[in-house]
């Protein structure tokens, strides 16, 4: 029985595997041509330089969470956590999110202080399209950490009409 | 007045690092979205956040249109002593809630 299923799942698999070529080759998906005000990897970039100045941003100690392969973008459960003791003398002092593709690049900034105890922040975000999410944390001697993950996003978020 | 939703331990020990969870309901109209007339929508968020321990400030958020709507936020604290918590959510046409909860520290 099975070995007579399987020609059919085959060829509805290879069909499914060419739609999704041509979709993709049709640009169906996201308009990201016509997005007037999307941040840019350069604006990104730009609005980092802002908060980090001309200090050197280092890779690590900070982590986000966030899944890989995201549904719906209107909604992303979004966790970015630091590696910090959080004494006095040796803190997060703020923590801020940067996308690449949204039409801002700012998602959220937060201060902490050594009362926080935990360097911890999770809220939900939007996610214009598939791209490139920044987390910088700026510690009390004033140095600057970054992670970066790339996320998929199938359904963008708000851009009907556009 | 919109609604907030605040979660914290009714009870914890001194030194303990306890989470807060904070919800309120706000539409967060992002004003990068055009109306049906191909118009616009202005932007309506809730710009900032602040949480006080007994009057002082222990957790500060400026929120831009990339946080969704109905902003949710989870952070962490020390608690001290035991007092008030207070929050503040502050935004776009001159939106502002306050929501407060007690905590007992022992």
């Amino acid at each position: 029985m099975t070995r007579q299923d399987e020609p059919l799942s085959r060829t509805r698999r290879r069909f499914l595997l060419e739609a999704g070529a041509i979709a993709g080759a049709a640009g169906i998906g996201l308009p990201r041509g016509s997005e007037p005000a999307a941040a840019t990897p350069a604006s990104m970039r730009a609005a980092i330089r802002k908060i980090v100045g001309e200090a050197p941003l280092n890779r690590g100690k900070i982590k986000i969470d966030v899944p890989a392969l995201i549904e719906n973008g209107n909604a992303v459960p979004f966790t970015v956590s630091c590696e910090s003791p959080m004494t006095e003398s040796d803190h997060v002092k703020a923590i801020h999110v940067f996308t690449e593709k949204n039409p801002q690049p700012n998602v959220i900034s937060v201060q902490l202080g050594p009362r926080a105890g935990r360097a911890s922040v999770s809220t939900r975000i939007r996610l214009a399209d598939t791209q490139k999410v920044v987390a910088v944390a700026q510690m009390s001697d004033g140095s600057f950490w970054s992670d970066d993950v790339e996320v998929v996003v199938t359904l963008a978020a708000c851009l009907e009409g556009t | 007045m919109a609604r907030a939703l605040i979660n914290v331990p009714p009870k914890a020990k001194r030194g303990e690092v306890i989470e807060i969870k904070t919800l309120i309901s706000h539409t967060m109209e992002t004003g990068f979205r055009p109306d049906n007339t191909g118009k616009p929508i202005p932007r309506d968020i809730i710009t900032d956040f602040v949480c006080k321990y007994n009057g002082q400030e222990i957790f500060r958020a400026e929120l831009f249109p990339a946080i969704a709507a109905n902003p949710f936020l989870t952070f962490f604290t020390v608690a001290t002593e035991s007092g008030t918590l207070s929050f503040e959510w502050t935004g776009d046409s001159g939106f502002s809630a306050t929501e407060s909860v007690n905590i007992s520290v022992e």
